[in-house]
């Protein structure tokens, strides 16, 4: 075969690269600059090597703000999943109340992500707030501003609140495409309910549970500012994730060689597990 | 293995029908014996899966009664009811192997792992599925997943009737063939009640021993394939089966005597048929030309292989005959005439007399 070169059509592309060069490759490497540099202001810079990556890798404030970020992402996926699941599988597949459950469903999603952090921070105060304050009439001694238990509960509560909707809809989306002739066979195979669930409903459901899994491990693990608005990384540094911690370095500090060593080091860590999750949940898929 | 009644049957899909059309199934009352091949032919949407559907569970029928060698199941729920299903697309259980798909409805019901073990086996050399027993069901191609599918049916000795909804439907032409010889063989092995939805008569013809041809939520005939191409119950079949389907031509009755563009017509049911508008039933398998008969113009004449199908002007009227390959056929004052045993009176959609024939 022949094939027609035309080196011309590289032009077409360029105002493509540009974009992405000036949103993303630019910054990005902005910040690989920084992380090799020590700079003492008035821009002037030094080499410093990997120094900030040993420090970021040996610095036990590091490990403990990722040990947390690890804690927080696995225990929202451990009930958002599941419970997503649960709620699409209870909601009616035809009828007037589909369209009623989906717009409940998608309401969390579209209050901008502060609002969700405002909302939950007057809705947990102790004195005030309408979960504060049923929870001491009720006789528990819960404050979240104070103890960090109580903190780590409204901030799980409330990211289960806010992103368990996303879960739904997806696994919704899965479930409703199976055709009718799947439970009319199951229901003649004499299938029980779990057995449907096992074998029809959830390898059906499993593309779109990747996705919702992903996207939620990414998200969470990027979280900052529903937590900022809530707790602010509070009490003490008991809910400082690591989007936090980062932005306490880099802003608070002003220490750009180590927040963009950590920043790096953050990214390759969402990118590997990203790729492990991925790869786990979809090797069975071409036997 | 069980005889089928249906009586008083009865379905419509809204909670309170008025008219006729709001019936997907109007009244009907069928038996099918024990160990018959059946199908039910009709154009998509005449009521033949609900009624499908009705004789497996799936669906309550709004009245009348589902009886298994005479006792009656309408209201059990379908795994009670002991029949297999084959859907139009092919239900499998992605995750599991061939095997286990064969064995899980025996699993479901608690049968012991050796039993399981032993009619899976037999059951795969069956249907052709022994080499790829430890496959993965997903990766079979559609008529590999229709034969699991089928094979779900007969791992169970339980069955009382095997139901195919349109199961070829998915599967390529050069397949669909031996698929329907294989089923046609599996029932002599098997001698299940097979009953088979259609809306290819090819599928249908070839299938079963007796054919159901339904249209708009009704039964117009059951009968052997050759009762249905030779004496159609109404026009709808005459119709439908045959390939072209029978002419239908508008006559006037006098002296129970058929009048066909200003000739009396000789016909088979023309007796006692009360005097006015009719029609004439005529497959084009039995026109013939003839020197006496009516004057006729051939309009077009289409090559069929081993035969010629011609159009025919006649009167006010259009009809199709079959040519035999070698016949002349001639240009201009051609005349045609219909085989006296094979031409009958027509009214309203109906055969004349057919309760006094049948």
């Amino acid at each position: 075969m022949n094939k027609t070169v035309n080196q011309k059509a590289w032009f077409f592309v360029l105002p493509v690269l540009v974009l992405v060069a000036f949103n993303a490759i630019v910054p990005l490497m902005t910040v690989v600059n920084y992380s090799v540099q020590e700079t003492f202001g008035d821009n002037i810079f030094f080499w410093a090597g990997i120094a900030w990556f040993e420090e970021v890798l040996t610095s036990s404030r590091f490990h403990a703000s990722l040990g947390r970020q690890l804690t927080f992402t696995f225990t929202i996926l451990a009930i958002e999943v599941p419970l997503g699941v649960i709620i699409a599988l209870a909601m009616p597949r035809k009828g007037p109340w589909v369209s009623v459950c989906l717009v409940l469903m998608a309401m969390p999603l579209l209050i901008p992500w502060n609002v969700v952090g405002a909302m939950w921070n007057i809705f947990g105060l102790p004195e005030i707030g309408l979960l504060g304050k049923t929870l001491n009439v009720m006789g528990f001694d819960y404050n979240y501003t104070r103890q960090p238990g109580d903190a780590w509960f409204t901030l799980i509560l409330m990211d289960v609140w806010h992103w368990t909707s996303l879960v739904v809809l997806l696994a919704y989306a899965g479930l409703v495409s199976i055709p009718d002739a799947y439970y009319q066979a199951a229901k003649i195979d004499g299938a029980s309910s779990w057995s449907i669930f096992r074998y029809i409903q959830l390898p059906k459901m499993k593309r779109v549970l990747t996705i919702a899994i992903l996207l939620r491990f990414m998200d969470s693990f990027n979280i900052y500012t529903e937590p900022s608005v809530l707790t602010g990384g509070g009490p003490g540094n008991s809910t400082t994730l690591l989007s936090i911690d980062l932005v306490k370095i880099a802003l608070g500090q002003f220490d750009l060689g180590p927040a963009a060593a950590m920043s790096l080091v953050y990214f390759l860590v969402i990118l590997l597990m990203s790729w492990i999750f991925y790869t786990v949940m979809t090797r069975n898929e071409d036997q | 293995m069980a005889k089928i009644n249906l009586s008083g049957l009865a379905h419509s899909y809204m909670p309170n029908p008025s008219s006729d059309a709001d019936w997907a199934l109007k009244e009907l009352n069928l038996e099918w014996d024990d160990g018959g091949a059946y199908a039910l032919l009709g154009p998509s949407g005449c009521g033949k899966t609900t009624l499908l559907n009705i004789i497996s569970g799936l669906l309550t029928p709004s009245h009348g009664a589902v009886l298994f060698d005479d006792v009656e199941v309408t209201a059990l729920p379908p795994e009670q009811r002991h029949i297999a299903q084959v859907f139009q697309f092919p239900v499998v259980y992605d995750t599991m192997t061939v095997y286990d798909n064969l064995a899980f409805p025996l699993r479901n019901r608690g049968v012991a792992e050796d039993i399981v073990r032993k009619r899976v086996e037999e059951v795969a050399e069956m249907t052709d599925l022994s080499a790829t027993l430890s496959k993965r069901a997903s990766g079979l191609t559609a008529d590999g997943k229709q034969k699991i599918s089928l094979g779900r049916g007969l791992v169970r000795e339980d069955v009382n009737a095997i139901l195919f909804d349109e199961p070829l439907t998915v599967i390529d032409p050069h397949l669909k063939f031996q698929l329907r010889s294989k089923l046609k063989e599996l029932h002599h092995r098997v001698s299940n009640t097979m009953i088979y939805v259609t809306h290819d008569q090819t599928e249908a013809l070839t299938f079963a021993d007796k054919v159901v041809v339904m249209n708009v939520g009704e039964v117009v005939q059951i009968g052997t394939p050759e009762e249905l191409f030779e004496v159609p119950q109404h026009t709808f079949v005459g119709h439908f089966i045959g390939s072209p389907g029978m002419n239908v031509l508008p006559c006037t009755v006098e002296n129970g005597e058929a009048i066909f563009a200003g000739r009396r017509i000789e016909a088979v049911n023309a007796a006692g048929v009360s005097p006015g508008q009719a029609e004439l039933g005529v497959r084009p398998e039995y026109v013939t030309f003839a020197p006496d008969g009516l004057d006729a113009r051939v309009t077009r004449v289409s090559d069929a292989g081993r035969f010629s199908v011609a159009d025919i002007e006649c009167g006010a009227s259009r009809l199709k005959m079959l040519v035999r390959e070698g016949t002349e056929i001639p240009a201009e004052n051609a005349r045609i005439a219909f085989d006296p045993s094979s031409t009958r009176l027509y009214r309203d959609g109906w055969l004349c007399g057919r309760n006094a024939a049948s």
